[in-house]
């Protein structure tokens, strides 16, 4: 936690931190907000809805229009949440917000916070390659950068996406060629989409675990340009899955629903294939390196872009984020938060 | 190269064996054949010769890179492999893989004169050339093994499956001395068996643990009983006046034990042995770690060889008068080996006696005293036995003693390596030592990947100082740690060290303050001292 009094060198109106580091999550003391609180607060604003980040029990919540309705699909339809358009301003005793493309999944923002001439950003999860679907990661320049830092280190280096999809291509060919059913995991908001937008055509259906299938309906329902697939249930037989693409979320690994679609190839689509290791233990036939996260140059590019004097670095690699570039120029320091413990989040490599 | 990175990418990341025969098999009947008997060294423990280290490649990416080292070491530590680590580093190349697999192998093997510059030249050249997953497998070919679970017994069947050939007869083909520079697969799978190559051991025959009481087994008239002793087990040869010793590793190490070599003059030509390479002095084995002090290094000194020096505990003669003899029943095998070593009569070679015991009960009897004996247990052989080829059921048990335990505390926790980069899994343990806690192991196995995952995420959450990789964690989880011997030693600052330690089970039953105490250690240490 940040000292109470620390005055911002380029603060001369405010004697406290314009966004402190509390206890219940990132709170703004001028505003009265938090920013994806993990304990319930009075008033919420919201960077996206993956579980870590988005969590019920708050009395408003504000985000991107786009993420109202996944946000009350998970937290419930009774919820108050207030939507947004990216660059749109709310003021909140003084203290200006407003969201701005972070590129990660549908309806992701940045937490822009201004006062008087000081200009926080809170990242969220962002990566910085445009997926095609989720709109396009945008920098917002500010003072005070508060940046994840999921794949920090320079290990993590991600292939354009047009290379990985190719490859799925290949990969779901070449199963079809052996009869085999193609099995890709991959988060339920975010990755799912990506791949369904990208591979629409891959085979004659497509099928999808029911956490999948409801929200890719939900998104239908709301103009997304998905393809329609076919939810699995126990009844389904299981000759349907030959030759055609099944999604499932990563949390059905190991488990007996994979049963139904022998014989089969698995294909799990994550930042963490690039290491090997991590790969074996999934013991997944394929590895795709596929993230909605940035890759070790994305979040450097993303840094300087904001042109920010001060980086609080968080989950993920963030120590060694920091450090590196506080080696080059940049101030940073690392804070601890709860983000990216959830299994919904790609922060887990188990 | 692309080839043998495909392969190694195929083999890495399947579980299953005969996934893995058939892309060994694909590779093979296809493959360059100057490639192909690379890798067949690479994968029956001929891999060349280093000439070029790990410390080298490491500041070399730096040097490429610009990365600062501090962050090389943290990435290398998430990796948990050096030649992965450095293959993910590199800035691109070129990726135009021009060259086969034995041209990289036979340019390293060419650099063992060369000047510090050549050698980097070579490798800048090879990172320049190749893409990321050839990357890695060219490191790999200079840092170390693949560890993708290839055994030499896969290698065999793929090749056999190949050539048409009988797996016993192919891993006889390709065992003994030979270099991939100068021999074809073609020429080796071709041989006349018998003759050639003078110093070409037989396939070893290994036992099964025998998990049950021996009743089983029948009539205990059937069986022949002897010590299981905890050495190396290895194979003396002597043909065409030249004496090989061989480890069950299939490495060659004649010159590492000069004990043996007086054995020369004494053995009948056309003999080989098989038996146990033991520690010995006063009629009694020495800890295996004496042994380890003598496998690390070529030349032996003198205090060595008088504080440890081997034998050669005999179990069984495979080839006799220069004849193959292992289809004859063991029990007839025996008698000859009693004959030959008796006429031998050099302290070097010795019988593993035979226990004589008349029932079952009689024989668990003597199992509960192989500690005083310094073997880790009882071997279990059929009198009619043949020798056979590799681990085969039936004929040979192994039935070791329960190991000794202790309770013990977690107090270090370092990331692991291969499948389990980047989890906390290998950990340091302490006993109680008054209200102080005293290290004395570490363990590697023995965790369920779903205990790991929870130690990893315990670890993540309760470290209380970071020391480079090393985290300090609370003393709270209590782990039985079980081990097959225990020494003296006065490296540890416990005073002992432990023979093959490793996670029985997590006690989440137990509070750290009712761990074992060093005392309880010290008493180990008497009562099995050997």
């Amino acid at each position: 936690m940040q000292g109470f009094f620390y005055v911002h060198d380029n603060c001369t109106c405010s004697l406290m931190q314009l966004l402190q580091f509390t206890d219940k999550g990132i709170y703004c003391p001028v505003g009265d907000f938090y920013i994806d609180p993990w304990q319930p607060v009075q008033k919420a604003v919201i960077t996206h809805a993956h579980s870590d980040h988005a969590r019920g029990g708050s009395q408003n919540y504000l985000c991107h229009h786009d993420s109202v309705p996944i946000l009350k699909l998970r937290l419930g339809p009774d919820i108050s949440v207030q939507g947004v358009a990216y660059g749109e301003t709310i003021r909140m005793n003084g203290v200006t917000i407003s969201l701005h493309p972070a590129g990660h999944v549908i309806g992701s923002a940045q937490i822009r916070v201004a006062l008087n001439n000081e200009v926080w950003v809170a990242s969220g999860d962002y990566k910085t390659e445009h997926d095609g679907i989720s709109a396009a990661f945008e920098p917002v320049p500010c003072q005070t950068f508060i940046t994840e830092c999921t794949f920090g280190l320079p290990i993590y280096n991600w292939q354009p996406q047009q290379v990985v999809f190719d490859n799925i291509r290949q990969w779901v060919h070449e199963n079809q060629q052996a009869g085999k059913t193609s099995v890709l995991l991959g988060y339920s908001l975010g990755k799912a989409q990506r791949l369904l937008y990208h591979l629409k055509d891959i085979s004659p259906e497509i099928w999808a675990h029911g956490a999948i299938y409801i929200t890719n309906q939900m998104l239908r329902e709301h103009g997304w340009d998905l393809p329609e697939l076919h939810r699995i249930t126990p009844e389904t037989p299981h000759s349907v899955f030959k030759n055609n693409l099944v999604i499932g979320p990563p949390s059905a690994a190991d488990t007996t629903w994979m049963r139904r679609f022998n014989p089969y190839s698995l294909g799990v689509c994550s930042g963490w294939m690039q290491v090997r290791g991590h790969m074996r233990r999934r013991n997944a036939d394929a590895g795709f390196i596929l993230s909605d996260h940035a890759d070790w140059n994305g979040l450097l590019s993303a840094v300087k872009a904001t042109g920010a004097e001060k980086v609080y670095t968080t989950h993920g690699f963030s120590s060694a984020f920091a450090r590196y570039l506080q080696e080059n120029g940049i101030p940073a320091e690392e804070v601890k938060t709860e983000y990216g413990v959830t299994e919904e989040e790609e922060t887990n490599p188990s | 190269m692309k080839a043998f990175a495909d392969l190694i990418k195929l083999l890495s990341n399947s579980t299953k064996t005969n996934e893995k025969l058939d892309a060994l098999s694909k590779y093979f009947g296809s493959a360059d054949p100057k490639d192909s008997i690379w890798v067949l060294a690479l994968f029956t423990g001929r891999r060349p010769k280093r000439t070029v280290n790990a410390t080298q490649l490491a500041t070399w990416c730096l040097q490429m890179t610009n990365l600062p080292s501090w962050l090389f070491e943290e990435c290398y530590h998430t990796v948990g492999d050096l030649a992965e680590t450095i293959a993910l580093l590199l800035p691109e190349g070129k990726s135009i893989a021009v060259h086969p697999l034995h041209y990289w192998l036979e340019g390293l093997l060419a650099l063992e004169k060369a000047s510090e510059e050549e050698k980097q030249k070579f490798i800048l050249n090879a990172w320049e050339e190749l893409d990321t997953s050839e990357r890695f497998v060219f490191n790999k070919l200079i840092t170390g093994s693949f560890r993708i679970g290839v055994s030499q017994k896969m290698m065999v069947n793929a090749l056999a499956n190949t050539h048409d050939i009988p797996a016993p007869t192919l891993s006889h083909m390709i065992s003994g001395n030979w270099d991939p520079r100068e021999i074809t697969l073609d020429s080796l799978l071709n041989e006349d068996v018998t003759g050639a190559d003078a110093s070409k051991p037989f396939p070893f025959y290994l036992a099964y643990p025998l998990e049950t009481a021996p009743d089983v087994l029948g009539s205990p008239e059937e069986w022949q009983a002897e010590w299981k002793w905890d050495g190396i087990r290895g194979q003396i040869i002597k043909r065409q006046g030249q004496l090989f010793v061989w480890s069950r590793g299939e490495e060659l190490i004649t010159e590492k034990f000069p004990e043996y070599g007086p054995l020369l003059e004494h053995l009948p030509e056309g003999t080989v042995i098989d038996g146990e390479i033991l520690t010995y002095t006063n009629d009694f084995p020495l800890p295996f770690q004496t042994l380890q002090t003598r496998i690390g290094r070529k030349n032996v000194t003198k205090k060595q060889l008088q504080e440890a020096p081997v034998v050669f505990l005999s179990y069984d003669l495979l080839e006799w008068e220069g004849k193959d003899i292992r289809t004859s029943p063991l029990s007839e095998r025996r008698v000859l080996l009693e004959q030959v070593v008796e006429q031998v009569n050099h302290p070097a070679l010795r019988l593993s006696p035979v226990i004589t015991f008349h029932n079952w009960d009689a024989l668990i009897e003597f199992r509960s005293k192989s500690r005083e004996q310094g073997s880790e247990g009882l071997m279990l052989k059929k009198k009619d036995s043949p020798y056979q080829v590799g681990r085969k059921r039936g004929d040979w048990w192994k039935w070791k003693i329960d190991p000794l335990t202790i309770d013990a505390v977690m107090i270090y926790a370092q990331k692991g390596h291969g499948r389990r980069s980047n989890l906390y899994t290998d950990y340091t343990f302490a006993v109680k030592d008054g209200d102080q806690l005293v290290s004395f192991t570490k363990a590697y196995s023995g965790l369920t990947d779903k205990e790991i995952n929870e130690v990893d995420n315990w670890v993540k959450r309760n470290s209380i100082e970071k020391f480079g990789p090393v985290r300090t964690v609370k003393p709270e989880l209590v782990f039985e740690i079980a081990f097959e011997g225990i020494a003296a030693s006065n490296r540890h600052k416990s005073g002992v060290a432990l023979r093959f330690p490793r996670i029985n089970r997590w006690r989440k039953d137990k509070p750290p303050e009712e761990i074992n105490t060093l005392e309880d250690l010290q008493l180990l240490l008497k009562m099995h001292k050997q």
